[in-house]
């Protein structure tokens, strides 16, 4: 074999082996857990029975939270259209001030974490809101939350999830092209008969993918319905899980399992009826051009501005000031004022609380890790996807967006049966391995999108340059390729790394002793009547994500539009 | 030993063929030039010789050594060849220096050689204070340069050039020709440059070849070329020639026949070997055909259209004879005819394209 050749081989076995790797990481990651849950699901223990199955589903309880999570999981949905669509028409298509602020604040509810949300609402409402007992309006002693219920989880749910409509509805209306907009009033048409005849229309792609992410996130929610559905005994599906399994521990597996596929098929259900509705019209948009200029307001504009604020502070500063006021009083149900107010519970819960600090390392060094971990596979797993076309990775794609498009619940399930034993001896259930495997697996696709549109606006040429002057696969991905998508990866990362930190629809049911989240900490406070508590934590972890956030206009400069959700 | 030897390269994406067995050669040290419309296959061939893709049929060789066939792929890290890009794929994160570094290091040059080649090349391209900027602060000529300071510091024994012009302006680009030509003549490197200009390609190459729809049309030298074109695709794309049908009435005789065309009988050029035959075709130019003084004799024709070039006008007349053939031809001012006027047209010049022209002849 000449020189030639050797090297020539040591290039292909270089690639072949990266991707392959890819290719089996992936599969891991998303193939793994989602089959190993459908096996448990009809052949519980190895062996072919349908005991757990006639079980689960002959059991009342099943329908009365299936029949739940349909009904919060629509009406959610339709909250948050309603919400989410009006903000993103206006806040697209018109001349308002403040785009940019306006639309941080109001993506921020999605980026902080469903149960600090729900905790926050419930310190504002209820008989010892310290809130309403400063302005002396708190109803009586003895009363209930108005938010324990059912109406309550719809509403937070409409207003968690009304950013993930704005996010897509927006995207969509600046691919709209501004001809189409000019041409219909051009023909005589008003901003409103535009809006009517040719906007919506055409924005029924991003409204019907906004509403099928939104369906599957409220499906899949578990924060929500956990503070304020389990004191109420209102079970959705995925609390009806939880309770199972820490009622009554792994006994109960296979049940929890048929449980999870459940909920696993409703969620999939809704894509499926996304996809079949895309399919019947033609929404496709020819040309591309610049974005629309936006329509005047004139002298409404300052009402409009006002009731959008209005709304934002009502969504968002306001239960962060029932969490803020209830972080600072010794005792839940005394009154805040100069002489009550105290910092104890933050002291208590970074220094004394044993748990609770041990939390904190764990969720940062665990959002961190997955952070990293994502990045350094999605920006090789990227170049293949994007660059080479392969083939069969653009399939595990598919199976990549699967342990995130599933509610969190049914990714945690499969972890526990895939890990309840040993694998080569190794056992990871029960330490936070098992937590950081769930992470992965969950948050791949996060990481991934924001590095496949960093591919996508990236010349190939720049690569191909560096191929021609002699670099190998390697050294190109070191020297060229990432420093060149270098910043949505980081965008990605952080995304990840924030949505980890304040995430517990997964640790809720993984976590053990010394491997608790803040998550699920917060949750255990809350469980355990210590709100104060509770709220201290909360409100350190948004203070956490907002300064997270605001750090991403240091690079904002050099990502590709859209991949910072709260950026505009 | 860097002859570049395509033979009966195939390439087809699905259905479609883009690359239809092209074969050609380019001697040592020569400067080709790859001329053809958009979408003639000129890019595919490109990124064959410097692996990108993978050929489906037929064989390249750099050298001696066979870098593709249907069944070889020597990847383009492993060819050693040299690319000047139409973007210039600049990497941005690096400055100047590095990016003309990165090829020496990767084959393991370390400074102080590194150093001295990387500031060598940057000299040769008139870029030696620039060593420190990063390209995002160079203008679209100086980025050209750090280009070609890049792909010739590993002193490749063929540079590829993708329409390396096409992103300049008009004026940046006269300058830019020159500096390649002079290049060319200082290294003494093959070199394959692909473009759509034929301007830019006559002015540069010693050889043209012309592609179109995946085949090489004619491969000759630009004079070549011009004067015998070997179909009627070259003809007409080359110098707007015009494509006309004629017979031709005697046997060549030093180098021209007689034929007749549009009703009249004209001496043009054509090949030795040149049939009798009433099914020619006559590849004229506008400086072949010009309105005969005093009005008489040639062949008539209704001017339609003229058109003032700057010092002559050009114009377009429709012969009596043929109603669906428009001839071009130049006057000089003042214009001798308006729009509407009928003239007389003398033809002094033309060449009968070969009936089965091959393209790989003459040169």
């Amino acid at each position: 074999m000449s020189l030639a050749d050797t090297a020539t081989m040591r290039t292909r076995i270089e690639e072949t082996g990266l991707l392959w790797g890819l290719v089996g990481l992936v599969a891991v990651l998303s193939l793994l857990p989602i089959g190993r849950l459908v096996v448990e699901g009809f052949a519980p223990g190895g062996q072919l029975s349908t005991t757990a199955l006639g079980k689960v589903l002959t059991s009342p309880a099943t329908w009365t939270a299936t029949a739940n999570s349909l009904v919060t999981a629509i009406a959610g949905t339709v909250l948050a259209v309603l919400i989410g669509g009006t903000v993103a028409l206006i806040a697209t298509l018109t001349d308002i001030r403040a785009r940019n602020a306006f639309t941080f604040c109001f993506v921020l509810p999605l980026m902080i974490a469903p149960q600090v949300t729900a905790l926050a609402w419930l310190q504002l409402f209820g008989p010892s809101s310290t809130v309403l007992k400063l302005i002396g309006l708190a109803p009586p002693l003895g009363s209930r939350n108005p938010l324990y219920s059912r109406e309550g989880i719809i509403l937070l749910l409409g207003i968690q999830y009304a950013p993930l409509v704005f996010l897509t509805l927006r995207a969509g209306l600046r691919a709209l092209p501004k001809e189409l907009i000019e041409a219909g009033l051009a023909a005589g048409a008003g901003p409103l008969t535009v809006l009517r005849t040719v906007v919506l229309p055409l924005m029924t792609p991003p409204l019907v993918a906004g509403i099928a992410l939104c369906f599957v996130s409220c499906l899949g929610n578990f924060g929500i319905p956990a503070f304020l559905g389990i004191p109420g005994n209102f079970l959705v599906l995925p609390t009806l899980i939880y309770q199972r399994l820490a009622g009554l521990g792994p006994g109960v597996l296979s049940e929890v399992a048929i449980l999870s596929l459940l909920i696993g098929a409703i969620a999939m259900a809704g894509i499926l009826l996304q996809d079949f509705m895309m399919r019947r019209r033609d929404f496709r948009i020819t040309t591309t051009s610049s974005a629309a200029r936006p329509f005047e307001l004139g002298r409404w504009r300052a009402l409009i501005e006002t009731l959008l604020w209005t709304f934002a502070v009502l969504v968002l500063a306001l239960p962060f000031l029932g969490l803020l006021t209830t972080s600072l009083i010794p005792a839940f149900g005394v009154p805040l004022n100069a002489a009550t107010a105290t910092f104890a519970n933050y002291a208590y819960v970074l220094l004394e609380h044993a748990a609770s600090k041990r939390a904190f390392v764990n969720s940062f060094l665990m959002s961190a890790g997955a952070a990293l971990a994502i990045v350094l596979i999605c920006v090789p797993l990227g170049y293949f996807l994007v660059w080479r076309k392969s083939r069969t990775l653009r399939l595990l794609n598919l199976a990549a967006e699967l342990p995130y498009a599933m509610p969190g619940v049914v990714l945690a399930i499969a972890a526990i049966l895939l890990f309840l034993r040993p694998v080569y001896g190794i056992s990871i259930y029960n330490t936070v391995w098992i937590i950081v495997f769930a992470y992965l697996a969950r948050f791949l696709v996060l990481g991934l999108r924001p590095v496949v549109s960093g591919y996508l606006q990236i010349d190939r040429t720049l690569e191909e340059a560096a191929q021609i002057a002699g670099a190998g696969l390697p050294r190109r991905l070191a020297t060229i390729i990432f420093p060149l998508v270098a910043p949505a990866a980081v965008a990605g990362a952080l995304l990840i790394f924030l949505t980890a930190f304040n995430e517990l629809t997964v640790s809720a049911l993984l976590w053990s002793s010394g491997a608790e989240t803040l998550g699920v900490v917060v949750f255990s406070f809350e469980q355990g009547g210590d709100s104060t508590y509770a709220s201290a934590l909360a409100t350190i972890t948004v203070l956490v994500t907002v300064a997270l956030m605001a750090s991403t206009n240091l690079f904002a400069q050099r990502l590709p539009q859209g991949v910072l959700p709260w950026r505009d | 030993m860097a002859r570049l030897t395509i033979d009966r390269a195939q390439k087809r994406f699905g259905s479609f063929i883009a690359l239809d067995d092209v074969s050609l050669d380019v001697e040592h040290g020569e400067f080709l030039a790859v001329l053809g419309p958009s979408g003639c296959g000129k890019t595919t061939l490109l990124r064959q010789i410097a692996g990108f893709d993978k050929l489906d049929g037929g064989s390249i060789r750099i050298g001696d050594r066979l870098v593709s066939s249907a069944e070889t792929h020597i990847p383009p890290e492993h060819r050693k060849l040299g690319i000047v890009f139409q973007s210039y794929a600049l990497w941005p994160h690096m400055t100047v220096a590095e990016n003309v570094a990165y090829g020496l290091t990767v084959a393991g040059v370390r400074d102080p050689e590194r150093a001295r080649r990387v500031a060598a090349a940057l000299d040769l391209v008139g870029l030696n204070g620039f060593a420190e900027r990063r390209p995002g602060m160079l203008s679209g000529g100086q980025r050209q340069r750090v280009a070609l300071a890049r792909c010739l510091v590993t002193e490749p024994s063929l540079v590829l050039l993708d329409e390396p012009l096409a992103n300049l302006d008009v004026h940046l680009r006269a300058s830019m020709e020159d500096e390649f030509a002079r290049f060319h003549e200082r290294t003494g490197t093959t070199m394959v440059y692909i473009t759509h200009d034929q301007a830019e390609a006559m002015a540069l190459a010693d050889r043209i070849a012309v592609m179109d729809r995946g085949r090489l049309l004619q491969l000759a030298t630009p004079s070549m070329l011009y004067r015998e074109p070997a179909n009627a695709i070259v003809a007409g794309f080359i110098g707007e020639g015009m494509v006309l049908p004629a017979a031709v009435l005697s046997a060549p005789q030093a180098g021209r026949c007689r034929v007749s065309v549009l009703g009249v009988e004209a001496v043009v050029r054509c090949r030795p070997d040149q049939a009798v035959t009433d099914r020619a075709k006559l590849c004229l130019r506008a400086r072949d055909i010009g309105i005969v003084a005093g009005g008489h004799g040639g062949l008539s024709a209704a001017v339609e259209r003229l058109s003032y070039q700057g010092g002559h006008f050009r114009l377009e007349a429709r012969p009596a004879a043929n109603d669906d053939v428009v001839l071009h031809l130049d006057a000089a001012e003042p214009a001798p005819a308006q729009a509407g006027e009928a003239i007389h047209i003398a033809i002094h010049d033309g060449w009968v394209i070969p009936e089965h022209g091959r393209p790989d002849e003459a040169a």
